[in-house]
């Protein structure tokens, strides 16, 4: 990871790697989502709103992961004083922000057939759109901070305290008895409840989803420091004409 | 009920969406990156 932390080096890895992971990404995608809409059978208890499932999941795993993935350059900033951290954390923020929309609205359009409702102020749902909330606080602060010439020092405490929401929503479907149901696919004992001729489709719209997710922040990052080299320049312009 | 209309909203939104941060985020990088090279060419 230090290795990258020089914008120089960075870039000469993030401009190939931004293709590679569009076009990776669409690779994974195109079957993904083929086989979760023509191939996969209807659940036998949800019927065919089931499919959801291959958008809403990596949706919400990737609104998740883009936390841990901001709050960790956020630790970078503080403890290294990393010059990429900062740009980083602030390029996973709209990305995950949308992820976390994505989870919230397809969510929202499964409950609808599945539960009859299309809000339920139950633990998961509530502290998923807490963590939405939480990115646009993030965005504002970092914004609010980067037009002061700060650091993002504060943005960066914030986006570690963030953290606090993750445990909570995951264990939201066991600490209360709620509408969403629990968990079907376990990272730690690689275990999965989901029968195999439904879940083949999930791995591949998630790797796809997290490759197109790494391509935004890597796009995002290059745009945040191009924009800095573009104000330096024209800073050490204004300074020549004085 | 047919679930169809959900299926084809939930898939819809979920691609869109993901199109749209794409492309905002290939939109941003290239006017910044072509300002860049522009300034630097000067």
């Amino acid at each position: 990871m230090h290795r990258f932390a020089n914008p120089t080096r960075f870039l000469k890895f993030a401009r190939p790697a931004t293709w590679v992971c569009l076009s990776l990404g669409l690779l994974l995608l195109v079957p993904g989502i083929y086989g979760g809409l023509f191939i996969t059978p209807p659940d036998y208890l949800q019927g065919d709103s089931a499919r959801i499932l291959y958008v809403h999941v990596p949706a919400a795993w990737l609104g998740m992961a883009g936390w841990s993935g901001l709050a960790a350059a956020s630790i970078a900033q503080i403890v290294w004083r990393h010059p990429l951290a900062f740009v980083a954390a602030q390029a996973t923020a709209p990305v995950g922000a949308v992820f976390a929309a994505l989870c919230l609205a397809t969510g929202s359009i499964w409950g609808r057939p599945t539960w009859g409702t299309w809000w339920e102020w139950d633990g998961r749902l509530t502290s998923m759109l807490i963590l939405f909330f939480l990115y646009l606080a993030y965005i504002a602060l970092a914004d609010a901070d980067r037009e002061r010439g700060g650091e993002g020092r504060i943005a960066a405490i914030f986006g570690i305290a963030g953290t606090a929401i993750l445990p909570v929503i995951h264990y939201s479907v066991l600490w209360w008895n709620t509408l969403h149901q629990g968990q079907s696919i376990s990272f730690v004992r690689g275990e999965s409840s989901i029968a195999e001729e439904l879940f083949w489709p999930l791995p591949l719209t998630a790797g796809g989803f997290t490759l197109l997710f790494a391509a935004a922040v890597l796009m995002f990052m290059r745009a945040e420091l191009a924009r800095g080299r573009v104000e330096a320049r024209l800073r050490r312009q204004a300074e020549g004409q004085r | 009920m047919n679930h169809w209309p959900f299926i084809i909203a939930a898939y819809g939104l979920t691609l869109g969406g993901t199109a749209l941060l794409l492309l905002v985020a290939f939109v941003r990088m290239r006017r910044f990156e072509k300002r860049a090279e522009e300034l630097k060419r000067r």
